[in-house]
């Protein structure tokens, strides 16, 4: 026991004495968490949208006022030709392009029917569909105010019509931020975790301080401790700060329990800072160590199930999906935050990360050697 | 460099294994979401309905009774994305009234595949009304007709294989040359160098061309990749596409002599060109959010980010298959990066150690 804080000790103050990486196990946390949720934000709004309007009729421009009106659109411009509309349809100035054939009113009285043709810049598959639906809908909606304008109502209630209520739980005003910041600190405390846990080893055997070590008595599970409990209490602050950026500036506040949340979130930092350490002893360069650890952090970030739905992937990376100990934290923060989940709810997750953090840790025991 | 072969592994082997992991992971389609299925009805119409559902890829379908409160349960301990719930006597209100009522609850706690997973089952639900209303004719219809170009399926593919290459390049190419710079620092060997007659600017820049040679390697693997594997075909010149790449790839090894001047470690080095560039470069390129959604400043400072123009040219070689004269400007701009970082750099050089 009392080596260990005298080891402690050393830790800290080897943390402590290099201020410029204090700066940034502090700073960029911090920084990142105030701006980028400002800067992911998914909601489709602002679809930019262009028209040809080759009928120029009351109802064509009513058309089109409807359409801009719903606070979706952005009109970019007006155009008398297909191909001069496609042209900024190719530089990205517009997503899509709504064309109104000539003697679309006319047809629309006359012959009940008319088309309108829809043309959507589908490279993003998702702002695509949803430009798409929503466009969709607006026309539909208008046709029916039309028929009502056109028919006698009497006439019109003839066909039976199926009413859909939706409800969104959770997050009822579809608040792109609620989703995005618990996500967002869960990356930030995994990286700040993950890599100062990989550099930390194998820099003590680059600069050869680990020799000094090696021929102490002291064991290597107490070693591998001292390192890790440092790092487990700089990322835990890390954590609360963005807990509190959260509160303050997003204006989150968790649905759940604290408690279960700081419970969960220090586990998962003795499997994450474990998985450092282990790759930490098993690289002879820093520089290896921070491609290994990056090449993981990358899969571990992009698989997390932040910026895609993990439902979304092929099976096969599901599974992988399901090691990922990043899609647990992610998952895990925002059922507590967002819908208040229970220790009960998340008791799995909860399971897998301690297996996870004893092996890991165990791990990075056995394989770090005394002798060289 | 060479000789370190861990490192030589890790350099050509990570971006391949992203590309393809990534090229087949990341995408946004809604597939096989969990959806449960609350039917106080059992008729006609809601077994219709149901079946549509089951019917299309969207959705894995789960049929219980719950109540509301067992619903929030089970929204809560995760799967389930969604519910549709049919009230009693749905089919008989339907056909007498002419009206009936079906309640869509949907875990919102991801904004946007719960608009878009509410919006399918309503353009389901339309469809069966369609196929109800089929006898009677409509009176003055506006048909939509909807073309999706460039990606007809709406694959995840096209928007994120883009994505991934700008970033990877952008990530191996800015870190390499910080780190193997600092390290010659760290290690000593920078001041051998700094003595001998060779004019000290190209001691760096020569450092990083063979980061140049690597990257271009890794490019071309990539690409094959995305062709061959990912089946995205380049649409564009080929030509023109390795010309626009290998201007990016200098610009970031730029990006990387300029943080491996101004940092003295390998660690700061590496937090910087990782910790500190992962996110942003994620973020500002505009392959995972929509740069017009951003407030103004990060629009603005979106500018500065390299991989946004180069995400942009990308798409325009590759999927558009576009020609210089669509992407003269970003091209431009992506030479103007790389002059004033070098200007930075050099004026930052110091030939002496401290």
């Amino acid at each position: 026991m009392k080596t260990l804080i005298f080891l402690l000790r050393k830790e800290f103050k080897q943390i402590f004495r290099n201020k410029s990486i204090l700066a940034i196990i502090f700073m960029m946390p911090t920084v990142q968490c105030l701006i980028l949720p400002l800067a992911a934000d998914y909601e489709i709004k602002n679809i930019n949208l262009s028209v040809i309007d080759n009928d120029k009729s009351t109802y064509s421009s009513a058309l089109v006022n409807t359409v801009i009106a719903s606070g979706y659109f952005k009109l970019q411009g007006n155009f008398s030709t297909f191909s001069q509309a496609f042209k900024t349809l190719e530089s990205d100035q517009s997503d899509l392009i709504l064309e109104i054939p000539s003697g679309f009113e006319r047809n629309l009285i006359r012959e009940n029917k008319q088309t309108l043709f829809v043309a959507v810049n589908a490279i993003n598959g998702t702002k695509a569909n949803l430009g798409g639906m929503y466009i969709t809908n607006i026309i539909n909606n208008y046709n029916s105010k039309l028929l009502l304008q056109l028919i006698p109502p009497s006439r019109f209630n003839g066909a039976p019509t199926i009413e859909v209520a939706s409800s969104y739980w959770f997050n009822p005003l579809l608040n792109y931020k609620s989703f995005i910041v618990p996500g967002i600190l869960a990356l930030l405390v995994t990286m700040v975790g993950g890599f100062l846990a990989a550099l930390n080893i194998v820099k003590e055997k680059e600069i050869g301080t680990i020799e000094q070590i090696n021929v102490t008595p002291i064991s290597k599970g107490l070693f591998i401790l001292a390192k890790l409990i440092p790092f487990w209490i700089l990322a835990n602050i890390v954590f609360t700060i963005g807990l509190l950026i959260a509160r303050f500036v997003y204006g989150i506040v968790p649905v759940g329990n604290l408690g279960v949340l700081y419970a969960f979130v220090s586990l998962y930092l003795l499997a994450i800072l474990g998985f450092g350490l282990l790759i930490s002893s098993f690289c002879n360069t820093q520089q290896q160590a921070m491609l290994i650890m990056f090449f993981f952090m990358m899969i571990f970030i992009l698989m997390g199930g932040l910026f895609t739905p993990i439902e979304s992937m092929p099976h096969w990376a599901q599974t992988i999906a399901w090691i990922n100990p990043v899609s647990h934290l992610i998952s895990v923060m925002r059922m507590v935050i967002l819908k208040g989940s229970s220790f009960a709810d998340i008791i799995v997750h909860t399971i897998y990360i301690f297996v996870l953090a004893i092996v890991l840790n165990i791990w990075a025991v056995i394989s770090y050697k005394k002798t060289s | 460099m060479i000789r370190d072969r861990k490192t030589l592994l890790i350099l050509f082997g990570m971006p391949v294994a992203q590309i393809l992991l990534f090229g087949f992971v990341l995408t946004n389609e809604i597939k096989d979401s969990q959806l449960v299925i609350v039917d106080h009805a059992k008729d006609v119409a809601s077994q219709a309905i149901t079946e549509k559902l089951k019917a299309s890829k969207y959705f894995r379908i789960e049929k219980t009774l719950l109540t509301s409160k067992q619903m929030q349960e089970s929204f809560k301990s995760g799967n389930v994305k969604a519910a549709v719930v049919f009230p009693v006597n749905f089919y008989n209100d339907l056909l007498h009234t002419n009206k009936a009522q079906i309640q869509i609850l949907s875990d919102a706690s991801d904004p946007n595949t719960a608009t878009l997973i509410t919006n399918y089952i309503n353009a389901i639900i339309a469809d069966y009304q369609q196929q109800l209303n089929l006898s009677q004719s409509m009176p003055y219809q506006i048909i939509v007709q909807q073309r999706m170009i460039y990606n007809p399926q709406l694959l995840g593919i096209h928007n994120f294989v883009p994505g991934v290459i700008a970033l990877v390049l952008m990530l191996v190419c800015v870190m390499m040359t910080a780190i193997s710079i600092v390290k010659e620092k760290e290690t000593g060997t920078m001041e051998v160098l700094l003595v001998s007659p060779f004019q000290p600017l190209l001691v760096i820049l020569s450092k990083a061309i063979p980061y140049l040679v690597l990257s271009l390697i890794n490019l071309v693997a990539i690409l094959l990749l995305s062709v061959y594997v990912l089946g995205l075909p380049v649409q564009g010149s080929i030509l023109l596409l390795l010309a626009e790449s290998t201007l990016f790839i200098i610009c970031c090894l730029t990006l990387g002599i300029l943080i491996s001047i101004k940092t003295s470690s390998q660690q700061a080095a590496m937090l910087i060109s990782l910790v500190g560039m992962f996110l942003p470069t994620v973020l500002f390129s505009g392959f995972m959010f929509p740069i017009e959604n951003m407030p103004r400043p990060l629009q603005v400072f979106s500018c500065i980010v390299p991989s946004r123009w180069f995400y942009y040219i990308l798409k325009c070689i590759m999927i558009k298959g576009l020609g210089i004269t669509a992407i003269w400007k970003e091209t431009l701009i992506l030479l103007g990066t790389t002059l004033i970082l070098l200007g930075i750099s050099f004026k930052n050089f110091k030939i002496r150690l401290d």
